[in-house]
């Protein structure tokens, strides 16, 4: 008896909970659908089919771990992708992010109307979008290419170099075009997080005597910017690990020999144009599982400095 | 520290110019030369774009190329619609069909983010808080990152070659909901408390006190989830015609090569110049927005 009142109480208290999130859930739900259908669904799917053959016409058969042991030991191009995943993002991410901040730094100074203006003009590639092609142009491999030409001219190449072929330059292109693209949210985040720093704080440090700016930077600005930083972290991870669409719209798809391949086209090649769908999301899940790792340090590490 | 200081930055500014540390005539020279060197990086490409757009045939082609226009023509706007003309569909197409999707799914986007944002802001139980670290992780996966495994939902769904293809991993999302979150934690609890004791329904608190309080914010989301949905198109996707966007016209006429540099100079224009004007518009909006964005580790 007494326990059957018990479980009918707990169950009102529940009911009665449940009601008072109902307009929380009401709220959620409409973003909650896109979010779980084409972002969460997409991941579990992907570590799920990662484990099949698949290829969109039959249904998917179960083939253990083969998939996995493919990529590592029967796909030279695959070798090829994580190298150059790793390179663009070893380079350009941690570049890419001091330079944001360091930029944002410098700029901080100005009046409100010039540094307006400023951030305009270095956040304009990132907000120009798909404009960056125009690096095609400039980088074109016959003489009439911008930079063969102004080289050719100085006299230091003999004949047009083929920026976007030869193997022996094109990562560096490629990264070039992508540290140009490198002011973007993060940069953005920063400029408005030292804007609204406590400036007691600097003032008092001033008075103090802080020897100097770096000074200043070291101990009284980086600390304060910490959940800012944490944020551009966020965001410089998202896209030094997406880096392939640059890649193939300025060097083409696929490139030669494959010099330009990254995790993101091997993935967009094996699913979208072979079909084969079970080995391109072992590819995603590789990638998936590099970049969680990646933010698992990084906030750690980030977290316990500031 | 994520609340104070949003509403009065001129204020705090004119104090912060009362003591500043000095600097030697030759750090300030360095920093201007920095500076300078980094931004000619960042517009002279696109500089480079203006100035071809508005470049006669014989100076794209002239040996050795020269960067800035001589004689400026409108030819070149005249090509790029008798090019599509002939190859393509009408240009005017393709722009009202970008256009179109970016306003209206920018639209979709902020209501559905904001709806999201705001029991995520403010209701305080656990399971929120973990919906919301799920949204911040879900940052890290772009869409360009899970294209296959969405690509087959998409597929199943039969939605390849509608716009429903290229808006819902838009909408899918979490950095708006994100910043948008970030952004009505600033608003006060006590406000809301009072608006609950004078009887208000929670609709009504959103509509009628949150939206209005988050206006900075909702002019962000404008610039970022319009410059995305502008710059989508990918032919995976849509493969009709009479649907292409914008994107995919670059993307053809870019791989003609130099001798469809000009028109190809004129869509990067076009394409450029929306994301732009409504970055100028709404830059004040988008440094209030983005003073909240920091992440608390």
């Amino acid at each position: 008896m007494e326990s059957a009142t018990a479980v009918r109480k707990n169950k009102r208290r529940f009911t009665s909970r449940l009601k008072k999130q109902l307009p929380s859930i009401a709220f959620l739900s409409p973003f909650t659908i896109f979010f779980v259908m084409f972002t969460i669904v997409p991941i579990l799917a992907a570590i799920v089919l990662s484990f099949t053959y698949f290829n969109m016409v039959s249904a998917p058969t179960f083939v253990g771990f083969d998939n996995y042991i493919r990529l590592f030991f029967n796909d030279d191009v695959f070798l090829i992708a994580l190298r150059n995943t790793a390179i663009f993002a070893m380079i350009t991410g941690p570049i890419s992010y001091i330079l944001s901040f360091f930029v944002a730094w410098l700029i901080n100074e100005f009046n409100r109307t010039v540094r307006t203006i400023l951030t305009l003009i270095f956040y304009l590639p990132s907000l120009a979008g798909n404009v960056y092609f125009v690096w095609t142009y400039i980088f074109s491999g016959d003489s009439y290419g911008f930079l063969n030409s102004i080289l050719m001219r100085l006299g230091m190449i003999f004949g047009p170099v083929q920026w976007l072929t030869d193997t022996k330059y094109m990562m560096a292109v490629v990264i070039v075009v992508i540290l140009w693209l490198s002011l973007g949210t993060g940069f953005l985040s920063f400029v408005a997080g030292l804007q609204s720093l406590n400036r007691e704080l600097f003032e008092a440090a001033a008075i103090d005597g802080l020897p100097n700016r770096f000074a200043e930077l070291w101990y009284i600005t980086l600390p304060q910017m910490g959940p800012q930083l944490l944020f551009g972290a966020v965001m410089q991870i998202s896209t030094s690990f997406a880096i392939g669409y640059e890649c193939m719209n300025l060097t083409g798809f696929p490139s030669t020999d494959y010099a330009t391949q990254t995790l993101v086209l091997h993935i967009l090649d094996f699913g979208q144009v072979r079909y084969e769908m079970g080995y391109a999301c072992a590819i995603a899940v590789i990638l998936f599982a590099i970049m969680l790792l990646m933010w698992k340090v990084i906030n750690k590490v980030l977290s316990k400095w500031l | 520290m994520e609340t104070a200081t949003v509403k009065t930055p001129q204020k705090r500014e004119k104090r912060y110019h009362r003591v500043i540390l000095s600097r030697s005539k030759s750090g300030t020279f360095l920093i201007f030369l920095f500076l300078f060197l980094i931004g000619a990086f960042m517009v002279l490409p696109l500089v480079y774009v203006l100035v071809t757009a508005f470049k006669p045939l014989n100076e794209i082609l002239a040996y050795p190329p020269k960067f800035f226009v001589r004689h400026p023509t409108l030819s070149n706007f005249r090509d790029l619609i008798e090019i599509t003309q002939e190859t393509w569909v009408p240009f005017e197409r393709s722009l009202f069909n970008s256009m179109m999707l970016a306003i209206l799914g920018t639209f979709i986007y902020i209501i559905i983010a904001s709806l999201a944002a705001y029991p995520l802001a403010k209701n305080k139980s656990k399971w929120v808080y973990i919906y919301y670290q799920v949204v911040v992780l879900a940052i890290l996966f772009r869409p360009e990152v899970t294209r296959t495994p969405l690509y087959i939902i998409i597929s199943r769904l039969g939605l390849i070659n509608t716009y429903w293809s290229l808006l819902l991993p838009v909408l899918a999302g979490s950095f708006g909901v994100f910043l948008m979150r970030q952004f009505m934690m600033t608003i006060p609890d006590e406000m809301i408390e009072a608006a609950r004791i004078d009887g208000a329904s929670e609709f009504t608190i959103f509509w009628k006190l949150i939206m209005p309080a988050v206006k900075p914010a909702w002019m962000t989301l404008t610039i970022f989830t319009f410059k995305d949905l502008w710059n989508t198109g990918e032919t995976q996707y849509i493969y009709e015609e009479t649907l292409k966007t914008l994107t995919a016209v670059m993307q053809s006429i870019s791989s003609a090569g130099i001798a469809r540099a000009g028109a190809g100079a004129v869509v990067a224009l076009i394409m450029m110049i929306p994301p732009v004007v409504v970055f100028i518009i709404s830059q004040s909006s988008v440094m209030e927005t983005m003073a909240t964005s920091g992440i608390k580790g």
